[in-house]
């Protein structure tokens, strides 16, 4: 008995051990390490020993990090970046989500189907599809010169709006899916209880049917918020040279600087601005699960 | 010398408040409700009472304003009402499944209503505080919904659409969810809310035995129509139909064809080789036309003895004896096969009774007892 329940714990804990703890182990010593021109590139390595391994290591990349502000302005255009995007697809995504729930019970599947479509296609064709929308010779800006809304093309690709709009695209089904599930689990009677007690339909709305759907939004928004936060092809690819994000840097000290010490220490610190929300994400699914009981 | 008796719908000068006039009201191809009209009257306790898909809840939701009627119109105190919101009648309503909003406690549930009339603070604690007292709730008021028991929820419910002080409160098969024991304890605290708050009640219930209990006039549905509006001894004791008869309580129907022998009195043609049955009935029936004798089980008498001077008395066998604890029902088969239900009270101990199965014995009712039906 005893072994079986050790058996049912020490399962998810290697789980988190392997896969999360020890890669993360790794990428902390070599945020520790110095830079050298070798395979791997950076120094020391367990080839040294032990000892000198240890007594090598120190906090000379975290303290870089701190003196060029290069980082922390990527750390907070991202936070930025991720926070208003988090908000647009809850403002895009929450109608959707409340029109799926209130539509008839034999178009929900559909409706649903057409949520999770776009996920059969790979995520980089998708994001080169808005690069084929958004630049100058793109559709939309084809389509508006053809209706004559604009006379000249507007400059979309490259700049933050495109990152906004790839944001918002490629996660509302996160958005959409939590906050659906809990919209429709939601008895409607109570909507009507709230009129008969003297609500107006918007009233009702706001303090009976948003109150009830804030785990859903809660939930939904930390999943886009998490994600977005360390984004780095939508950036790259829509966001051009002007949008710094923490994501794109990360990327160009492993590939471009092959200064893979300072990436390391780019993700650790990325990672542990990110245990907060993930602690919040955590907290709001338990209290849901403890509700439902 | 006597008390008034509380009957305001025989008094032609009582205004109605509530009124139907010629209500329909259409879902696409289904007509729920057909040229209804109906009055409820002030301080009623009106029970609805139907099997389902009648059309009793179509009616409420009428009333709540949640629908419309596809034509003719609903009048409450006087005033057409179908183009007035829900949020806007003083009218309130308990939900079937209580519809409490699970994200406030019982106290919040409560004051729901009223803060929306932007009472001031010390107003609303007041009547919340009086609303948990008429309903013993003191207790959970900080609680949330899932957190007690559902005895507990339905008079939360109560409380939560009483709290307005609606003119009308309509209750949507209030006890449906309780058990039979907390079910007959919460009819009779229903009645003293009713009674102690003066408000017009409107019950909607499938359960005959819950719209006996409550109500001051019982109104039975079928098929989006009114079948039959009484008081609740009227419909038991004087069925317009057989439908109403079948549908409240048991009933013994007799199918027959009449013959007037003067007064009020019919002999009844009912079967091959039988003698005819003698009965009342105060509305006329026409020379050999058809009519079902409907009479209760506990108004025919069982005895091993034919007795004497009985108007009706038949000759058959019991078949069946369903003994329910104070009563017991018989089932008595005729020579010509129907079967007969006769009913008397379990004055005696089983080990003292003398009728068992596969006796022979006579079954006998007076020329009153039952009642005389067209259809």
């Amino acid at each position: 008995m005893n072994m079986r329940r050790f058996a049912l714990i020490a399962v998810p804990y290697f789980w988190l051990l392997a896969l999360f703890l020890l890669p993360f182990l790794i990428v902390f010593k070599i945020s520790l390490s110095d830079m050298a021109l070798a395979i791997p590139p950076y120094t020391p390595t367990i080839k040294d020993g032990i000892s000198a391994l240890i007594s090598q290591l120190d906090f000379e990349n975290f303290a870089f990090l701190a003196s060029d502000d290069l980082y922390w302005k990527a750390y907070l255009s991202s936070l930025r970046i991720a926070l208003i995007s988090t908000i647009l697809t809850l403002m895009v995504g929450y109608p959707i989500a409340y029109g799926m729930a209130r539509a008839p019970e034999e178009w929900r599947a559909t409706l649903m189907m057409l949520v999770i479509l776009p996920f059969w296609t790979s995520f980089l064709i998708r994001v080169y599809a808005w690069m084929g929308i958004l630049s100058n010779e793109g559709l939309l800006n084809q389509f508006l010169l053809w209706t004559g809304l604009t006379g000249e093309p507007l400059q979309i690709l490259n700049t933050t709006t495109a990152v906004y709009i790839g944001i918002v695209y490629t996660y509302l089904p996160f958005m959409i899916l939590p906050i659906y599930a809990a919209l429709d689990r939601m008895d409607e009677s109570l909507i009507e209880a709230a009129e008969d007690l003297g609500c107006s339909r918007m009233q009702a709305f706001w303090l009976v049917t948003i109150p009830l759907s804030r785990n859903g939004i809660v939930a939904g928004s930390f999943l886009v918020f998490i994600p977005a936060l360390g984004e780095f092809v939508i950036p790259s690819l829509l966001g051009g040279s002007g949008t710094l994000m923490i994501g794109k840097v990360l990327w160009e000290e492993f590939f471009n600087n092959r200064d893979w010490p300072v990436a390391s220490a780019v993700a650790v610190i990325l990672l542990l601005i990110l245990i907060i929300p993930i602690i919040l994400f955590q907290r709001n699914q338990q209290k849901q699960a403890e509700a439902e009981q | 010398m006597s008390q008034t008796v509380f009957a305001p719908w025989n008094d032609p000068a009582e205004k109605p408040l509530i009124r139907f006039q010629n209500v329909t009201k259409k879902f696409g191809e289904f007509t729920a409700i057909e040229d209804l009209s109906l009055d409820i009257y002030a301080q009623e306790f009106f029970a609805l009472l139907g099997p389902s898909g009648c059309g009793k809840t179509t009616m409420m939701r009428m009333l709540a304003g949640f629908e419309n009627p596809t034509s003719g119109q609903i009048e409450l105190a006087g005033q057409d009402i179908a183009q007035v919101p829900p949020n806007k009648r003083a009218v309130n309503m308990m939900f079937q499944s209580y519809a409490l909003f699970p994200h406030l406690s019982v106290w919040d549930n409560i004051a729901f209503g009223l803060r929306r009339d932007k009472l001031d603070k010390d107003a609303i604690a007041a009547r919340v505080a009086e609303m948990l007292k008429l309903t013993r709730l003191e207790k959970f008021a900080r609680r949330k919904p899932h957190q007690i028991s559902g005895g507990q929820r339905q008079r939360v419910a109560l409380a939560r659409s009483l709290a307005k002080a609606p003119k009308l409160l309509l209750l949507d098969e209030p006890l449906g969810a309780l058990d039979k024991k907390l079910r007959q304890d919460t009819q009779f605290e229903l009645m003293d809310i009713q009674e102690s708050t003066g408000t017009t009640f409107v019950i909607v219930t499938h359960d005959q035995e819950e719209a006996m209990t409550v109500a001051s006039r019982v109104a039975v549905m079928d098929e989006g129509r009114i079948i039959q509006v009484a008081t609740p001894a009227e419909i038991y004791e004087a069925p317009n139909s057989v439908y109403v008869a079948d549908f409240i309580g048991d009933v013994n129907i007799i199918e027959a064809r009449t013959k007037a022998v003067g007064g009020d009195q019919y002999h009844l043609t009912w079967a091959d080789g039988q003698a005819p049955l003698t009965a009342t009935s105060a509305a006329p029936f026409g020379e050999d036309s058809k009519a079902h004798l409907a009479i209760r089980p506990e108004k025919i008498k069982i005895t091993t003895e034919r007795p004497e001077g009985a108007p009706n008395a038949l000759q058959g066998k019991v078949l069946d004896i369903a003994y329910l604890g104070n009563l017991s029902t018989y089932h008595v088969e005729l020579p010509g096969g129907q079967i007969i239900k006769a009913q008397t009270a379990n004055t005696r101990r089983i080990a003292r009774r003398d009728i068992t199965w596969e006796d022979p014995v006579w079954i006998s009712w007076s020329a009153t007892a039952g009642v005389l039906l067209a259809q």
